[in-house]
């Protein structure tokens, strides 16, 4: 592989090191920081799932995002995910809760107004419509969830020590589940706008089995995230736990299951050719925030409870994110598309 | 790895809610011999039947003990239930803690020998009756908290009643001592003994009140 793509694709990999660094948290952070699970254990299960979801299922949702905007450039493709991942950053540090997600739809939309591509607006629409669906479904899934579990303890009437043991293995393979979701759903925003202008082969293995340059992108992108979950997700899943409602083991549990849910609905074509197969109206596959449907399913539990405990401040904050973040990757990216272009003298659309 | 890790963790979950249990039994039965050594004794005072009560209650104690810190160290060393296990040490210490009253009231009795009037046995084996079905009740409350946590009310107001009916006979034993003929040294005496046996109830009353917290915050 020549150095020039390499570095190209060097944006997305550092887009796919925060989102491990950043939503590993969602599908372990209480189990961790509540020392349900061990760090490693979770690390682990983590990096191998997400790799396994995005590799497999990760081309669903990157149809959808090349549909909004199909970047035909690498160097184009390396400046949407240069400010997807910027504004990442500066949200961060802004200390506002952001998603890989809306960053990089703003910065898709950034491009096709720099490369006067008109958007697609239907796809947009349907994108901005699952953005304020998607933490909705999390709470009623939460809700529901939640209400099963209850009816199910109430009677089967556990030691508290072998629930406890339950609750752990429950913990682990939700967990496992949540991070191929993640996998599955979030990869297009590591590696999507580099698909139409990748730059592998597709490698054919003996047997007819093998690997699309697709899903090349998509396992390199995989090994990006699980190098964020590894080497830094540690910390913020230490600094999970309070972040909206205190959650005991079991509400944990169901929040990520709820997100799991909603991240594999949202991403699953084997779902979407069921549900063809029966005439029934499908799902549409688009990349949603991991991090909004944790705040929606554990709002659900919250609210079901009554609501008292939720710290709504929090809940604002994120609101607020949905609006920032896409705007000023957007604008982050019109800008660096000028500069690339004009600076740099690079092609940044055909 | 993951697999044979819960299997392991599953095994020692097994051992240590059979040494829960254990505790659990050793305190029922210590409040069994307390009744029977007090009876014992107000029959026939500081005989070696007692002194064999007094040994069986010593040795329950030791042992509720060594299970206490056993169950405390897994606890923490494996870090089981760990949203729990600080409510848990202190529920075990503070049942611990009855098993402790038992203990000295019957070293009381060996010790000082004190002298009951007969017509006063009646209300100190009913104050020991009330004391102990508090026990009894704190016991089956603490049971229900480990495996069925909506049945601990059920147990709990027992408790309340006990240890109510306990300070009613204890006021109206040491009215009874105090309007007696009895020389002070001795109404002294008797006295302690009715507060030693009444505080039987009164700890399993605060150990009752813990564990009220301690359901809430486990309830869904």
């Amino acid at each position: 592989m020549e150095f020039a793509t390499l570095f190209f694709l060097s944006s997305g990999l550092f887009l796919g090191w925060s989102l491990g660094a950043n939503d590993a948290a969602n599908v372990f952070g209480t189990a961790v920081g509540a020392r349900m699970i061990r760090f490693s254990t979770a690390a682990m299960i983590c990096s191998i799932f997400v790799i396994i979801g995005a590799v497999m299922s990760g081309a669903g949702t990157t149809h959808t995002l090349g549909r909004l905007g199909a970047i035909d450039t690498l160097a184009g493709a390396f400046m949407a995910a240069l400010a997807a991942a910027t504004s990442v950053y500066l949200m961060t540090k802004a200390g506002l809760p952001v998603s890989t997600t809306q960053a990089i739809v703003g910065a898709i939309v950034g491009w096709n107004l720099f490369s006067v591509t008109e958007t697609d607006h239907a796809t947009l629409s349907t994108i901005l419509g699952t953005w304020l669906i998607c933490p909705l479904i999390a709470a009623v899934f939460a809700v529901l969830l939640y209400r099963l579990v209850v009816l199910f303890l109430s009677h089967a009437q556990l030691h508290m020590l072998r629930r406890d043991a339950y609750t752990r293995l429950a913990l682990v393979l939700a967990g496992a589940f949540g991070a191929y979701s993640l996998g599955a759903n979030n990869i297009a925003n590591v590696m999507g706008v580099f698909v139409p202008a990748s730059p592998f082969e597709d490698i054919v293995l003996i047997g007819g089995a093998g690997l699309t340059s697709a899903q090349q992108l998509f396992l390199i992108g995989g090994l990006a995230i699980a190098a964020g979950v590894l080497t830094y997700s540690e910390r913020v899943m230490m600094t999970v736990g309070g972040g909206l409602l205190p959650l005991s083991p079991i509400a944990a549990w169901v929040a990520v299951m709820a997100h799991s849910i909603v991240l594999f609905l949202f991403a699953s074509r084997g779902l979407q050719h069921l549900l063809l197969s029966y005439d029934l109206p499908t799902i549409p596959l688009v990349p949603v925030s991991s991090s909004q449907a944790v705040v929606g399913a554990v709002l659900g539990i919250g609210l079901m409870q009554g609501g008292r405990t939720i710290r709504w401040p929090v809940v604002g904050s994120v609101v607020l994110g949905w609006v920032v973040t896409p705007v000023v990757a957007g604008i982050v990216c019109y800008v660096g598309l000028f500069f690339l272009q004009n600076v740099f003298g690079q092609e940044v659309y055909l | 790895m993951a697999v044979s890790k819960q299997l392991s963790l599953f095994r020692r979950t097994r051992a240590l809610e059979g040494e829960i249990d254990e505790f659990m039994d050793n305190l029922s039965q210590s409040a069994l011999a307390f009744k029977r050594a007090v009876q014992i004794y107000l029959a026939d005072g500081c005989s070696p039947e007692f002194q064999e009560k007094l040994s069986q209650v010593n040795e329950l104690e030791s042992q509720t003990d060594d299970l206490r810190r056993g169950i405390e160290r897994q606890l923490y060393a494996q870090t089981l239930i760990p949203e729990s296990r600080g409510d848990v040490l202190g529920l075990l210490e503070n049942l611990d803690s009855i098993l402790n009253l038992f203990e000295g009231a019957l070293w009381g009795f060996s010790i000082e020998t004190p002298e009951i009037p007969e017509d006063m046995h009646g209300d100190y084996e009913s104050l020991v009756d009330q004391a102990t079905h508090a026990v009894e009740c704190i016991v089956l409350a603490s049971r229900a908290f480990f495996r069925n946590i909506e049945a601990v009310g059920d147990h709990m107001h027992k408790v309340m009643f006990f240890e109510k009916e306990a300070d009613k006979v204890s006021t109206k034993l040491k009215r009874r001592i105090f309007e007696s003929k009895l020389d002070l040294a001795q109404k002294l005496h008797l006295s302690h003994f009715v507060e030693t046996i009444d505080n039987v109830a009164d700890r399993a009353e605060d150990v009752a009140d813990r564990l009220a917290i301690y359901t809430i915050k486990r309830q869904f």
